[in-house]
């Protein structure tokens, strides 16, 4: 199949957006969460 | 249970995009008809097209958000238009790399600045703009006036990258969609391209979901961080 590998190369690399974007605000919630827990017991302190 | 229940639903939601995703992978590989000049490589076009669609939908929302905050000044907005923003700014992502992945074995070259690929940089780069423009100011009440109104303008940008390749003659091909006489669509590429727009569409829905929430929790965190009089956290 001609240029079968640009065509993969596209899907993969659309899967990929996705999936560092979904990592990235996965990161970002659990890092926030963190922050907040702190903040919460230093205004319980 | 509730958090039970949230996570339940949270994962049957991420499965039922998956599978969505899956069918489509599959349609496009192998239900969808091989096109006679271009071969194989036109298949990007059902997740290619389909990606900018939802980049547009994505930056509609962000517009109707944008003005809402500007009328009713309730912070919600602002957080769905930040939100859509940044998503939109992911599906306009895989427009501007699939693209050229499916330009190279066609034109023989990656990238030329013709109307349409320019306005879609462009579309990309202003949104981009949009969010360092809220990296820049602190006052919450500021930042989200500022961008909004600079939101508002930014969306001006689709319309002219839709009619873009009715307007002038590009280098991308003319449109095969709502293109006037002696355009038009095989049926099954239809059905495929549709298949492919729900599957987009769902993920644009799950991944806004996540980022609207992500960006509550950073409205509480910065009203928290202003009650005990901290720093405001860096938002990049």
């Amino acid at each position: 199949m001609k240029n079968f590998e640009s065509l993969l190369a596209a899907y993969l690399v659309a899967w990929a957006v996705f999936f560092i974007f979904e990592i990235r605000i996965a990161r970002s919630v659990a890092r926030l969460r963190e922050e907040l827990e702190h903040l919460k017991e230093t205004l319980e302190n | 249970m509730h958090r039970n229940g949230s996570f339940r639903f949270e994962l049957s939601g991420t499965l039922a995009v998956a599978a969505l995703m899956g069918v489509a992978g599959y349609a496009v590989f192998f239900l969808a008809p091989t096109e006679r000049t271009m071969g194989e490589i036109q298949r990007i076009f059902y997740f290619h097209v389909a990606s900018a669609w939802t980049a547009f939908l994505a930056f509609f929302i962000v517009f109707v958000a944008n003005l809402n905050y500007l009328m009713r000044r309730r912070p919600v907005w602002d957080q769905l238009a930040v939100a859509a923003a940044e998503v939109g700014i992911a599906f306009c992502t895989v427009v501007l790399l699939t693209g050229p992945i499916w330009a190279k074995p066609v034109w023989g070259i990656w990238w030329t600045w013709d109307a349409r690929l320019t306005s879609t940089f462009v579309l990309w780069l202003l949104y981009v703009g949009y969010l360092l423009l809220r990296s820049l100011v602190e006052d919450p009440g500021r930042r989200a006036v500022t961008s909004a109104v600079f939101g508002i303008f930014a969306f001006l940008d689709v319309p002219i990258v839709y009619m873009s390749i009715r307007w002038w003659r590009t280098q991308h091909p003319e449109p095969v969609i709502a293109g006037g006489e002696g355009s038009g669509l095989d049926p099954t590429m239809w059905r495929v391209l549709l298949v492919c727009l729900m599957a987009m569409v769902a993920l644009l829905v799950l991944l806004l979901r996540q980022r609207f929430r992500l960006e509550q929790l950073r409205g509480k965190l910065e009203e928290l961080r202003l009650h005990i009089g901290a720093k405001p956290t860096p938002r990049f």
